[in-house]
């Protein structure tokens, strides 16, 4: 545990650590695949040990880049739902990581892969990192920009239909976002989001925070695939390579998307749950995700579906804007990007086993032949269908408590008959998968190599674990501290400037 | 307000043409068309009527005449951001046509839904 003020001094790490990996990936990894393989797992581990450091902590860190104070210079913010986000999304990307050692192997040019996959981490610990809205655009973009080309790495016709469409589809979303940044700085010529919200607070425009609020929703809402904007999400998630599927479904529509939707939501133009919307389009996406996931036949096409259904839970508990909502909100965004990336993991586990097949109706018996996939795929499909105990049971319980208790039954009742469906799909994905006969083709099938298995082994776990979360002890010091950013509303800017030293 | 009337139709011309156009080059040019218009955008809240350039040549300027820098600056990391997209998408594209042999959108059609 570092004290506040050293501990200060680290924080451009988080950007600088990915940084120097993908540039000297793309200059040594070049003689050497395993130099590549060695600096791709070793960034996230640096910056996951780097993330564990900051849990528990008790005030908001703030660094100056260059020494500029705030609002002049661009600083860079650490507070409870930063570290929250932070440990998420590192974690999975080094279980990713590992994952592709083994897994890329099929493709050329692993160097390229590790440089794209650490400037994506760039991107996302960037936009979490941040506390200025320019800056939070230009994060946003590397980690979009990066991922467009690694949605393409196979660069077979369909892998290249989707990243084009993704690419199309998220440029528009971050022109949108773009103006409204512009906007806010026309009105309160400031870019530092502590300092924008103080301003909005101090002289109210009602109709620029409307309209503002209209445009970052289209953004975000883009980016994060909530259900009108979501069509790009199932055709780019399932064409990435598989540990890029994870990363994308597991953290990068939640850090690039939600996290960015919430902060400037809550903290910076203080329209909490703004209003109605973000409920309706949370049961929306909720409801039709399940719904189009039922009739999928492909395995990673089902998941991806299934993420904007997930991805609609989230949205809906942080649309209720009441303590309880925002706490079942978070727990659920951190089982579901482990979860969801354990269940990306076994998708490429089988596609890597058979050799690029993922029609269900091909599969079948695979249980016998490649025990730890099965059971590891069958503890996040659990978790995510809601099973006690494992964690996403009891996120979506209290999901539905939250609803409850702010007297939104229709929301409870769909949320509960939702996850009926959701356990309904998972079901029929274990049994075309992995229960029933074997194919005589799938005879002399191998469990994957050992660094695959021990991803997703260690991820099964962590899918177990997150239930403690709930024990009072661990969620004093991981997701209370969290929820009380949210809950502080524009209370935010306050807690910025005190901590400028 | 004239200005900014222009530029949101220059905005909702880019718009309609990726909506609306079946052709991968023709989306990309919209797409060009709409980070114009942005970074117009930007341009026109800096500028102000009669400002001078934001650089203190002489020491009698005073800042309230000049036009704000700020938005400039944004705009420079915009167009370059803009165009790692465009370079990007403009690759993917002739890959594309490389696999399909036709820039026609309702053509390229092998994912499903």
């Amino acid at each position: 545990m570092f004290c506040a003020k050293e501990s200060c001094s680290i924080l451009p790490l988080f950007v600088a650590v990915p940084l120097a990996g993908a540039f000297l990936s793309s200059l040594l990894g070049k003689t050497s695949s395993k130099i590549s393989d060695f600096l791709g797992s070793l960034v996230p581990a640096i910056l996951v040990l780097l993330s564990f450091s900051f849990i528990g902590l008790k005030e908001v860190l703030v660094y100056k880049m260059g020494g500029w104070i705030p609002p002049f210079g661009i600083v860079f913010v650490v507070d409870g739902l930063t570290v929250l986000m932070l440990v998420t999304v590192n974690v999975v990307a080094l279980m990713s990581t590992i994952f592709s050692i083994s897994y890329m192997e099929k493709y050329t040019d692993k160097w390229k892969y590790y440089t794209l996959f650490l400037l994506m981490l760039t991107g996302m610990n960037g936009a979490v990192i941040t506390g200025d809205m320019f800056n939070l655009f230009v994060w946003l973009e590397i980690g979009a920009i990066s991922s467009y080309a690694l949605v393409a790495f196979g660069t077979e016709g369909e892998e290249l239909e989707a990243s084009f469409k993704y690419a199309v589809m998220s440029s528009v979303a971050s022109l949108f976002i773009l103006v409204g940044i512009g906007l806010l700085y026309s009105y309160t010529s400031t870019l530092n989001m502590a300092d924008i919200s103080r301003t909005l607070v101090a002289k109210p425009n009602a109709n620029l925070i409307n309209f503002v609020f209209i445009l970052f929703l289209l953004g975000f809402g883009l980016k994060s695939a909530i259900v009108p904007f979501h069509s790009w999400l199932p055709d780019a998630h399932p064409s990435a390579p598989a540990p890029i599927s994870a990363m994308l479904s597991g953290v990068l529509i939640k850090s690039l998307g939600i996290y960015a939707l919430v902060r400037i939501f809550y903290n910076v133009l203080g329209v909490a749950g703004g209003g109605r919307v973000l409920l309706v389009l949370g049961l929306i996406s909720m409801v039709l995700g399940a719904l189009l996931a039922i009739y999928q036949k492909d395995l990673k096409r089902l998941l991806a579906y299934s993420t904007i259904s997930q991805v609609g839970y989230i949205v809906f508990a942080f649309g209720l804007g009441t303590p309880l909502g925002i706490f079942a909100g978070l727990f659920h965004l951190i089982n579901h990007a482990v979860a969801k990336a354990l269940m990306f993991l076994n998708a490429g586990s089988v596609v890597y086993a058979t050799d690029n097949v993922r029609d269900l109706d091909q599969l079948g018996g695979l249980r016998e032949k490649m025990p730890v996939t099965a059971n590891t795929s069958l503890i996040g499909s659990m978790s995510i269908a809601g099973v006690p105990p494992l964690g996403g049971f009891w996120s979506k319980l209290v999901i539905i408590f939250a609803a409850v208790e702010s007297k939104h039954w229709a929301g409870a009742f769909v949320a509960i008959l939702v996850s009926i469906v959701t356990l309904a799909y998972y079901l029929k994905l274990q049994k075309l998968v992995f229960f029933g006969k074997l194919p005589v083709r799938w005879e002399n099938i191998k469990e994957s190599p050992v660094l695959m298995c021990v991803s997703m082994i260690v991820l099964s776990c962590i899918c177990i674990a997150l239930g403690l979360l709930l024990l009072p002890q661990l969620r004093s010091v991981f997701l209370d501290p969290a929820v009380e950013v949210l809950k502080n509303g524009v209370g935010y800017s306050k807690a910025v400037f005190e901590n400028i030293k | 307000m004239t200005e900014y009337i222009l530029c949101l139709i220059l905005f909702c011309v880019g718009l309609y043409a990726i909506m609306i156009k079946r052709n991968l080059i023709k989306i990309i040019i919209g797409l060009c068309i709409m980070e114009y218009s942005v970074n117009l955008f930007f341009t026109l809240i800096g500028y102000k009527h009669g400002g001078i350039v934001p650089i203190f040549s002489s020491l009698d300027e005073t800042p309230a005449r000049m036009v704000d820098p700020i938005p400039q600056a944004l705009i420079l990391t915009a167009i370059v951001i803009g165009l790692a997209v465009t370079c990007l998408i403009v690759a993917i594209a002739l890959k594309i046509y490389e696999k399909y042999k036709t820039y026609d959108i309702r053509e390229i059609t092998r994912l499903k839904g």
